[in-house]
C-alpha cells in the first residue's frame, strides 16, 4: 500500500486512540480530508521543484509505534545541551517521556501537546492558537490530522523565562520504520522572552521520517529566540513546517543549523501583523554524501516599519544538494520595510550542487529590499597562505569553513549552544581544533 | 640548510625555473634579486611547496632531505617559512587564533603537546613588540583591511612567532615606507642566528642596505646567471640589469 494511502485508512484507528470529543477533532478530520486531495508534494510543484521526496517516502513505516521504550538518560546525555539549566520536553517515538522531562506550570506552562488537547484549562488558548496560521498544504494538514503529541509551552505576559527549553524527540528504531507527526505550538504574551532549543535524533540506522509541525505566536513585544539543531543520522529525514505570526513591535529569531540527516526540508515561514517586528532567520548548513538541505523561506510584511534579516551559509561535499527559496513578500501598505537577504554557498566537490533562488514580491513604493547570493570555491590561495604556516590541509580547510559561517555562528545568544554547535561543526569536518576565532 | 640542484620548474605547461642551483648554509643571508618575469617569486613558492608549480627536474633538499613530495603544510613544520609578497586576506580568523593554530599543528607534528596558553600569550606580547605591532591589530581579521605595510609587518611577526630554519622573504620591501622597512628589517635581524637561513628576494637594493646578504644571486630567465657579494646588488642599483642581460646573450 501506498504510503498515502497507508496514513488515510489509519487516521479512523488514530482517532480512537485519542479523544474523539476533542476540541480539535474536526479540525483533524478536515485536514485528513485536505491531505486526501492534496497528497504529498512532488516536483511538479514550483515549491519543490529541487527536492524529492520519493526517496524517503518509499519506507513502509509505522505509523503508530507499538511498544513503549525505556532509554536511560546517561545513554543519550551527548543529544542534551546538558551543561546548562533548561526545561526539558523530550519525546521517545513518538510519546512523552517523563523520566527525561522537566516540564513546569510555575507561572508559565511548558509541557505538553496531549494535555493541553485534553484538560479544558487550556481550550481557550487551544481555540485561539491552534492551527490558525498552518498552512493548508498537504505535510502541515498531514500532521494536523495526526497532531496528539509535541511541546506546549505557553508565556503569559511580562516574563523573562530564565532557563532555555530543550525540545527533543528521539527514535529508538523498534520499529523498522517509523514516520512522526510532532506537534508544536509555542505561544509567547505581551513583554515576555523565550529561548527554545529543539532536536531530533535517532538512535539507530532504521529509516524514520519526521513531519513536524510548529506554530509559534509573538504577541506584543514578546521576544522568542529558537534554535533548531539538525544532526541526525543519515537514515533519518525530517520536514520542518514552521509558522511564525508576529504582532507588534515583537522580534522572532530562528537558527537553523543543519549538518545531518538524509533529507531535510525546512519550510520556515514569518507572517508580520503588527509595526515595528524584527523577523531574523538565519542557518548554517554543512553537509557531504548524498545528502540534501531544503530551506524554503517566507517572510510577509503586512504592515509598515517591519524589518526581516536572512542570513544562510551553505557548505556542500560530495554529491550533496542544497536548495535555498527565499521568498520576501512587502504589501502595499507596509512601507518604509528593511527587508535583507543574503545566501552564501561554498561547493566543496565537483558533484555537489546547490539552487538558489531570492524571490521578492513588492508591492510598496517606499522600501528597502536586498538580496544576494554567492556560490563559490574555497580560496586557493588562502589555503596555501594558511598550510605554509603549518596547518594542515583538513584543518585549513575546516578553518575557512568557520571563519565562513562565522557571522551566523555568532548571533546564537546561548553560549553552551554556540559551544556544542561549533563541536558538531569540527566534529563533522573530522577536526580537532579550537575555533575561537 | 638547503641545497637546491638543477631545479626546473613550470606552471600550467609552461617552463620558468630552468636548472636552479643554489646553496645556503645556516647562518647566511642570501639576495636573489633580478628583473620582472625572471622567476623570483616562483622559485620561492616552489621552495614552500606550492601544488600549482611542477617539479619537472632537479631536487629541494632540506638539511639533506629531499622535500619535493612534501606539501607546504609538511615543508612548514620542518622548518620554511614564506613571507608572502602579497599576503591573503582571510575574513573571520584573528591573527592570534591563526597562529595558535599554527603553532599548535606544527607541535602536533613533532609529538609535542599543545603550548601552554600563557606560554602563547607571553610569546605573542613579546613578538609583537618585536614588530611594533599595536595589540588591538592581533584580534582582527588575518589582514583584512591591513595597509600594505602591516601586512608585510603582520609577515614577520608570523615568522618571529613560529621561528622557521628557512626563512624566504618574498619582495618584502614592496609597499613599506621607510620607518616600516627599518621595523621589519629590524626584525628580520633580531630573528637570525648561527642556525638559520635567510633568502631575500628582491628587486631593489635598499632592503639590503639593512639586511645586509653574505650573497648575492641574480636571476634570469629561470636561472641563476651571476652570484657575488653584497657588492652586487650595488653594481645593479646603479647599472640596472640589461648589463647582466647582455653580458648572459653575448
Amino acid at each position: 500500500m501506498e504510503l498515502k494511502e497507508k496514513l488515510v485508512s489509519s487516521f479512523m484507528a488514530f482517532e480512537d486512540t485519542v479523544d474523539v470529543h476533542s476540541p480539535i477533532h474536526d479540525i483533524r478530520t478536515e485536514a485528513i480530508k485536505t491531505f486526501e486531495t492534496e497528497g504529498f508534494p512532488t516536483k511538479r510543484q514550483e515549491a519543490w521543484k529541487y527536492t524529492s521526496l520519493n526517496s524517503v517516502l518509499k519506507h513502509d513505516y509505522s505509523v503508530f509505534p507499538k511498544q513503549e521504550n525505556e532509554i536511560e538518560f546517561k545513554d543519550v546525555k551527548k543529544y542534551f545541551i546538558h551543561d546548562i539549566d533548561a526545561y526539558k520536553i523530550i519525546f521517545i517515538d513518538g510519546k512523552y517521556a517523563s523520566h527525561l522531562s522537566q516540564t513546569t506550570h510555575d507561572g508559565i506552562d511548558v509541557c505538553l501537546m496531549s494535555s493541553a488537547l485534553s484538560k479544558p484549562k487550556y481550550r481557550l488558548i487551544i481555540e485561539n492558537y491552534f492551527n490558525k496560521i498552518a498552512s493548508k498544504d498537504g505535510l502541515s494538514s498531514l500532521n494536523t490530522a495526526f497532531s496528539a503529541e509535541g511541546a506546549y509551552i505557553h508565556i503569559p505576559k511580562n516574563k523573562l523565562v530564565q532557563k532555555p527549553i530543550q525540545i527533543i524527540h528521539f527514535s529508538t528504531g523498534n520499529e523498522a520504520a517509523l514516520m512522526l507527526q510532532p506537534r508544536n505550538l509555542v505561544v509567547v504574551d505581551e513583554n515576555s522572552h523565550v529561548q527554545i532549543i529543539e532536536r531530533h535524533q535517532s538512535l539507530t540506522d532504521n529509516p524514520v521520517l519526521t513531519n513536524s509541525v510548529t506554530e509559534i505566536f509573538t504577541n506584543k513585544r514578546a521576544i522568542v529566540d529558537y534554535y533548531k539543531i539538525q544532526n541526525d543520522r543519515e537514515s533519518a529525514s525530517l520536514i520542518d513546517n514552521t509558522f511564525v505570526n508576529q504582532k507588534q513591535e515583537s522580534l522572532a529569531k530562528v537558527h537553523t543549523f543543519s549538518f545531518g540527516g538524509k533529507l531535510i526540508r525546512n519550510n520556515l515561514n514569518f507572517y508580520q501583523n503588527g509595526e515595528r517586528i524584527d523577523s531574523t532567520m538565519k542557518g548554517i548548513t554543512i553537509i557531504g554524501n548524498k545528502q540534501h538541505v531544503d530551506h524554503n523561506t517566507l517572510v510577509h510584511h503586512i504592515e509598515p516599519n517591519c524589518e526581516s534579516h536572512q542570513d544562510y551559509k551553505g557548505i556542500f561535499d560530495d554529491s550533496s544538494t542544497g536548495v535555498f527559496n527565499g521568498k520576501v513578500v512587502v504589501e502595499k501598505e507596509a512601507q518604509k520595510t528593511n527587508a535583507f537577504q543574503a545566501n552564501n554557498n561554498i561547493l566543496i566537490s565537483d558533484k555537489a550542487s546547490i539552487n538558489t533562488k531570492p524571490q521578492l514580491e513588492i508591492f510598496a513604493d517606499d522600501v528597502k529590499c536586498s538580496h544576494g547570493c554567492t556560490i563559490g570555491q574555497l580560496d586557493e590561495s588562502a589555503m596555501f597562505y594558511l598550510r605554509s604556516r603549518g596547518i594542515p590541509e583538513k584543518e585549513a580547510r575546516a578553518l575557512l569553513m568557520f571563519a565562513f559561517s562565522n557571522n551566523v555562528l555568532d548571533s546564537v545568544k546561548i553560549p553552551e549552544v554556540k559551544n556544542r554547535i561549533t563541536k558538531i561543526i569540527a566534529n563533522k569536518l573530522g577536526v580537532n581544533i579550537g575555533f575561537d576565532l | 640548510m638547503l641545497k637546491i640542484n638543477n631545479l626546473h620548474a613550470s606552471v600550467e605547461g609552461k617552463a620558468i625555473l630552468k636548472g636552479i642551483n643554489l646553496e645556503v648554509k645556516a647562518g647566511e643571508v642570501h639576495a636573489i634579486m633580478g628583473p620582472n618575469g625572471s622567476g623570483k617569486s616562483t622559485l620561492a613558492a616552489v621552495i614552500a611547496g606550492k601544488e600549482e608549480y611542477e617539479v619537472e627536474e632537479g631536487e629541494i633538499l632540506l638539511e639533506e632531505e629531499n622535500i619535493d613530495e612534501l606539501g607546504p603544510d609538511e615543508r612548514a613544520h620542518k622548518g620554511v617559512f614564506l613571507s608572502f609578497q602579497y599576503p591573503v586576506e582571510i575574513p573571520g580568523v584573528s591573527v592570534t587564533n591563526f597562529m595558535k593554530t599554527a603553532i599548535n599543528e606544527t607541535r602536533k607534528a613533532k609529538g609535542l603537546e599543545d603550548m601552554p596558553a600563557n606560554e602563547m600569550l607571553k610569546m605573542i606580547r613579546e613578538k609583537s613588540e618585536l614588530l611594533e605591532i599595536d595589540r588591538k591589530f592581533l584580534s582582527r581579521s588575518i589582514n583584512e583591511g591591513f595597509s600594505g605595510g602591516e601586512k608585510k609587518r603582520n609577515e614577520i611577526f608570523q615568522m618571529a612567532m613560529l621561528e622557521p630554519k628557512l626563512a624566504i622573504l618574498d619582495e618584502t620591501d614592496s609597499g613599506l615606507d621607510i620607518d616600516a622597512l627599518r621595523i621589519v628589517a629590524n626584525g628580520v635581524n633580531k630573528l637570525k642566528s648561527k642556525d638559520n637561513a635567510v633568502i631575500v628576494i628582491t628587486h631593489y637594493q635598499r632592503l639590503l642596505d639593512h639586511i645586509i646578504p653574505d650573497f648575492v644571486h641574480v636571476l634570469h630567465d629561470g636561472k641563476i646567471v651571476k652570484s657575488g657579494d653584497k657588492e652586487l646588488a650595488h653594481e645593479l642599483e646603479a647599472k640596472g640589469y640589461d648589463w647582466i642581460k647582455e653580458e648572459v646573450n653575448a
